[in-house]
Parts: C-alpha cells; sequence; structure tokens
C-alpha cells in the first residue's frame, strides 16, 4: 500500500492539448527545508546582500525602479541590481496594478524563478485595489495570487520609500522570513485555485517550471 | 464648406451638419450608405485619410453612434460622419476595404461594444482582453463595479473619504432625516 | 630546489585560489569605478563573492539534460586550463603554475575550448535567446581571433619560440625590452581583440542584457550561474596575465602583476564607458578590417 504523501497525484495540466502533455513537468512544488543555525543566518545574510530583481515592468509602478537604477538613488549600493530573465533573479517587483493579461504572466515568471524568492508589492493597487478598484479587468488582492513579503503603499511611491522598502526587505530576509516559496508549496492548490478564477484561457502549465 | 454640406445632403441624405471649428465639421448620415458615402468622400473630395473611428454609447436613445474621422490634407478640412446603428444586433458595413487601418478599429468595437462588421479580417478574434466572457465592456449597461465586486476577492476594511458622505453625516445630519 | 609534483600541485592551488580572488575583487572594483564614472556610489567591492555565496544557496535548480550541466563544467576547465599553463610571476617557485608543461598554442586552445562547451550546453537549454546568444558570440570569437593570433604569429617569430617562459624572459631588462616598445603594431593588435574577449562595450552583444535576456547564460542558475560567476573571475585573470607576459614583460613579484593587470584592465573600462554596443555583423567587419591588417603589419615587422 503506498503512501499517498510521499508521491503526490500529478498535475491534471488540463490547459494543454494531449499531444502537449508529455513535453510538461506535472509534479507539483514541493517545500524546501531551510538549513539551521549560524549557516542559515549567514545564507540569508548573503540572499538579502544580492537582490536581483526581475527586470519585468507589469505595471505603472515600473516607472519608480527607474531612477533607482540611476545615479541620484543608485540602487547599486544596496546589492539590488535587475536581471533580464526569472531563472536568475530572486526579487519579483510588482509594480502597481495586474490586470488579468499581465497576472498570468506573473503566474507564470514567479513559477520560474528558483528559490528562494521574494516578492515586493508596490503601490494600492496591490493593497486593495487602489485607484482601479471598481475595473473588470484588474484584480484587487495580489496576494490570493502569490505570496507577497513586503507592501509599499503609494500611488506610486517615490524612490525614498521604494529604499525602504527593500530595507523592510532585507531585514525579513535576515531574520529567516523570506519563506514565500514554501508557502507558495503549502497552500498551491488554493493559490491556483484563485488563479484559475479570474484567467479564464489557462492554456499553460498547472505549475510553470 | 457649405458647398460639401449641401452636395452630401443632395447625394445621400445627410443632416445635421455642423461646424465645430473652421477646419472640422461633423454631419449624420444613415448607416445603410455608410460605405457609400465614405468612397465617394475618399475618391472624388479628397478626405483620403481616415484619422480615427469609434462608436458611442447612446442608451437613452437606444443606438449606437459611430463616428469616422476623415480628414482631407489638401485643405487641411476634418471631417467627421455620425452614423446610428440600433444596439439590438448591430451590424455595419465594413470599410476595410477603403482603408486598410480600419480592420484595427472595427476589431476593437467588435470586442468592446458588440458591433459586428460582417467581412472585417480578424473581427473575432480577441484584441485587449484575453479570456473576457461577460458582455462587450463599454456599454453602458455594463455595470463595472459590480462585476469587480463579484469576480475579485476585496481586501476588508476599505473606508471611503467621500465629502458628499461627510458632509451629509457630520456637518448637516437633520437634512437627511 | 625543484618541489615535487605533489608540492607544485599544491602550489598550483595556491596560485588557482590568488587569481580567483584577484579576478573576483577585479570585477567588483571595475563595477565601483564605473559607477563612479557615472556619478553613482555603485556596489561594493566584494559583491562578486557575495552574489557567488547566493547563487549557491539556492535552494532549488532545474536542469535540461547532461550537456546542460557539461557547459558549466567545459567553461570551468578552459578558464582553469587557461590559467594553469601561464606563469603568473615570472621566477617565482609558487606561482609558476604548469608553465613548462605547456606552450602559448595549448593556452589559446584552452581560450576557445570555454567558449565552445558553453555553447553546447546553453543550446541544451532550448531557450531561444540561448541561441541567438551564442552564434553571436561564436561569430565575434571568430572574428577576433584573427587579429589576436596574427600578433600571437608575430611575438612567436620575434622571439623564436612558443613557450612562454622563454617570451618572458626574453623580455626582461627595461621597458625598451618589452613587447611594447620592440614591436607595438602586435600589441595594439592585441589589445583591440582583448576588447572583443572581454564582452564590454563596443562588443558587449553576445550578452546584450536589455535585448536578448543576457544570451547564452540565460537558462543557469543556481549553483551552475556561481560556477559561471567563478570562471569569469578565473578567465579574466587567466587573459590578463597572458598579456602581460606576451606583451608588457611579465612580472617578478606579485604587486608588479597586480599593478599591470589592473592597469590592462582599465583599457577595457575605458572604451566600455565611452562605447555603444556593435551590431555582430557591424563588429566581424571591423576586426576583420584595420585590426587584421595592424596584425599582418606586425607580423611583417617581426620577420625582418
Amino acid at each position: 500500500m503506498s503512501d499517498k504523501r510521499l508521491k503526490p497525484a500529478p498535475l491534471a495540466n488540463e490547459g494543454l492539448p494531449p499531444e502537449e502533455r508529455g513535453l510538461f513537468c506535472d509534479a507539483a512544488p514541493r517545500e524546501y527545508e531551510p538549513a539551521r543555525g549560524a549557516w542559515e543566518n549567514f545564507l540569508n545574510w548573503a540572499r538579502s546582500e544580492s537582490l536581483w530583481l526581475l527586470g519585468f515592468g507589469t505595471g505603472c509602478g515600473a516607472i519608480e525602479l527607474r531612477p533607482l537604477m540611476t545615479s541620484r538613488f543608485d540602487m547599486y549600493r544596496y546589492g539590488i541590481q535587475p536581471r533580464p530573465t526569472p531563472r536568475q533573479s530572486s526579487v519579483f517587483v510588482i509594480g502597481g496594478y495586474a490586470s488579468v493579461k499581465t497576472l498570468k504572466r506573473i503566474v507564470r515568471s514567479y513559477e520560474q524563478m528558483m528559490g528562494p524568492k521574494f516578492v515586493v508589492a508596490l503601490g494600492s493597487c496591490t493593497i486593495n485595489g487602489g485607484m482601479y478598484w471598481d475595473s473588470y479587468n484588474t484584480i484587487k488582492r495580489i496576494d490570493q495570487y502569490i505570496p507577497v513579503d513586503v507592501y509599499i503603499a503609494g500611488c506610486m511611491p517615490r524612490p525614498e520609500a521604494l529604499l525602504a522598502g527593500f530595507q523592510e526587505l532585507k531585514r525579513i530576509i535576515k531574520a529567516g522570513d523570506g519563506e514565500g516559496q514554501n508557502e507558495y508549496a503549502r497552500n498551491f492548490d488554493w493559490y491556483k485555485a484563485n488563479q484559475k478564477k479570474v484567467i479564464k484561457d489557462w492554456n499553460m502549465p498547472d505549475y510553470n517550471w | 464648406m457649405n458647398e460639401l454640406a449641401t452636395r452630401l445632403a443632395g447625394r445621400y441624405g445627410a443632416r445635421d451638419w455642423h461646424d465645430q471649428r473652421k477646419d472640422l465639421a461633423a454631419a449624420t448620415v444613415d448607416v445603410a450608405r455608410i460605405r457609400d458615402v465614405m468612397a465617394w468622400l475618399r475618391d472624388e473630395e479628397g478626405y483620403r485619410h481616415l484619422s480615427f473611428m469609434t462608436a458611442i454609447d447612446n442608451i437613452e436613445r437606444g443606438v449606437f453612434t459611430l463616428a469616422y474621422a476623415l480628414r482631407n490634407h489638401g485643405t487641411g478640412h476634418g471631417l467627421i460622419i455620425h452614423a446610428d446603428v440600433g444596439r439590438d444586433d448591430p451590424k455595419v458595413d465594413s470599410i476595410h476595404l477603403l482603408w486598410g487601418q480600419a480592420w484595427t478599429y472595427q476589431r476593437e468595437m467588435k470586442e468592446w461594444y458588440g458591433i459586428d462588421f460582417p467581412g472585417s479580417p480578424r473581427v473575432d478574434e480577441e484584441f485587449v482582453l484575453e479570456g473576457w466572457e461577460g458582455p462587450p465592456m463599454m456599454r453602458r449597461d455594463f455595470d463595472s463595479l459590480a462585476y469587480s465586486d463579484a469576480t475579485y476577492a476585496e481586501r476588508p476594511g476599505r473606508v471611503t473619504h467621500d465629502p458628499a458622505a461627510h458632509m451629509r453625516d457630520r456637518l448637516f445630519p437633520e437634512a437627511a432625516r | 630546489m625543484e618541489p615535487t609534483l605533489l608540492g607544485r600541485i599544491g602550489y598550483a592551488f595556491v596560485s588557482l585560489f590568488v587569481i580567483t580572488n584577484y579576478g573576483l575583487l577585479l570585477i567588483g572594483s571595475m563595477a565601483r569605478i564605473s559607477a563612479k564614472v557615472q556619478g553613482r556610489v555603485g556596489q561594493p567591492v566584494w559583491q562578486p563573492y557575495i552574489d557567488i555565496i547566493k547563487s549557491s544557496a539556492k535552494r532549488n535548480a532545474i536542469g535540461h539534460g547532461v550537456m546542460f550541466y557539461l557547459g558549466p563544467v567545459f567553461r570551468l576547465a578552459g578558464g582553469i586550463g587557461t590559467y594553469m599553463f601561464i606563469p603568473a610571476v615570472f621566477g617565482s617557485v609558487v606561482f609558476r603554475n604548469f608553465s613548462d608543461s605547456g606552450d602559448l598554442l595549448l593556452v589559446m586552445y584552452f581560450i576557445f575550448f570555454g567558449q565552445l562547451g558553453m555553447a553546447l550546453g546553453a543550446g541544451e537549454g532550448g531557450h531561444p535567446y540561448s541561441a541567438i546568444g551564442v552564434s553571436r558570440g561564436l561569430a565575434q570569437m571568430t572574428a577576433f581571433e584573427v587579429p589576436f593570433a596574427l600578433s600571437v604569429i608575430a611575438v612567436a617569430v620575434q622571439y623564436g619560440t612558443l613557450d612562454i617562459n622563454a617570451i618572458v624572459a626574453a623580455q626582461q631588462g627595461g621597458f625598451a625590452r618589452w613587447t611594447l616598445a620592440t614591436n607595438p603594431l602586435a600589441v595594439v593588435a592585441a589589445i583591440i581583440a582583448f576588447l572583443g574577449m572581454s564582452g564590454h562595450n563596443p562588443f558587449s552583444v553576445v550578452i546584450a542584457p536589455q535585448e536578448i535576456p543576457i544570451g547564452p547564460p540565460t537558462e543557469y542558475q543556481s549553483n551552475l550561474l556561481g560556477m559561471l560567476q567563478t570562471n569569469r573571475a578565473i578567465f579574466n585573470g587567466a587573459k590578463l596575465v597572458l598579456y602581460m607576459n606576451l606583451f608588457f614583460g611579465g612580472a617578478t613579484n606579485i604587486v608588479a602583476m597586480v599593478i599591470k593587470t589592473f592597469l590592462i584592465y582599465f583599457v577595457n573600462v575605458f572604451v566600455g564607458q565611452a562605447f555603444p554596443r556593435f551590431r555582430t555583423d557591424q563588429s566581424i567587419r571591423f576586426f576583420l578590417g584595420v585590426p587584421t591588417l595592424i596584425g599582418i603589419a606586425s607580423v611583417i615587422i617581426a620577420v625582418i
């Protein structure tokens, strides 16, 4: 009698045409045990001092990231640099509103990032819908769809507010609380149900490796 | 420009000519003759540029009003042609053979208002939204707030600081009673 | 007293350790200097170390097959192999590496070998942008190898040997005996080829971070990325030490090596800050034009 807990059921991947299902991985995400003690503290320090953002401007908040890169606010001195591919980045900045079309890409990019990964949500739209609270096309709470570590309020938050938000993220990582990847794996079914409720044309795998 | 107004009225029954500016005028024609009017204006009168094409939802009159913005670069004059089409099952002749760019506008109006342009290339494909299953969303009887409340989860604790509500409740409570 | 084979291997590890740290600090300090040029504060000098620790501390990684893993391994082998056959400090027992076991042609082979392995590995990743970056990289490499090979031939003909130790020995005894003074055209051709080798502007189309997501290393993450970053330091150090030995008189102590290689790398930063990016066909046409002619001229001068 096999123990179902040890090998979870494969994902349905119903959004894919049948001839493509064999090409995509059908295993659900799993949790990863953090190391313990001083070693994990050291690794968390390294993770917090080398934050690589995903260079994907999801909404109007992305315009606040550009002054950060230039010489006046200079985020490079905090170890933050933008990377163009989700495989190499560890921080996903949700810049403002997320329309349903963008949310599909956000989910896909977030799942392709390697853990430990962190999400910084910019602006009021990610908190309660912001100025698009009555729109038929934007979601109102981003943390129903991906786990969020830090919210930065404002419309838009100024670069100084962003730097303060990144300092808060570093504090959270150093305290060992940046476990968004494990939270996503633990509540995977809930997140996936929420995502599929709003993203109507799901034509990608259930978990984008 | 009054000669153009007279010619339009005589040939195609255009009405309600209105000079908005020295270089901008508007007129209304029947939607059944829209293709003839467009072709004549483009070929004979020199309005060779289709600047813009959109629709207005006049729900009080029960029609969609299409607006075609043409421009004559020779004289520098712009002309907006309005045409009313009923809100139930709107179908309009496509003008994509006169101007190539019209297919984009017509695809947008199909998605946003539900106005069909039979024969226009790719008019049934999704344009701006993906996987949209609701009614055409620019119609004025589409309640965006109700749809948003029903579909997207809300974070509790949102308060309003609407000045009208504040005045009614705090400053003039006796008037509310 | 000649050390045993085991002793030499131990010294080789020490030398590799030194060049790795030097390369990482060089990358960090050059990034900081570039930032100062742009009016910023810039990242700390030790940032490459933190990046490598973070990349290695990732909790999961994905693979695309055996060749995908072998790509960075080949690249690291190319980097270490290049370094191992060059004497870092002339006359030193510790930093002699294995330079008496291999000559200049072997070193040039290892420079090419790393790039080829990376091309195979990146192609296995299955990302279309990796394939674009790989084709650009190999095309550009074919182009800049021409002036580089010509200047190496000129140096070999001039000194009559392919052994790097002998070439360095022939340049001892003052500035007038450096290749820079005796055959400056070879140095010019080689420095121009060096700009192409290090992938800075104007020849950064291979990586092209804003245009195609980072080119060949698009799919590489976690441990593999850490390996690639380490190799970048070793490879940079190896190429700089090679240039120092061939053209600038070698070094008789560590301080001279650090100063000379730092100044050679500065040429890259100077040119890189001032130029935008060339397209691949523009850079190929550039390398096969004037630098090749300079290289041919340097060979002729060496023969006469």
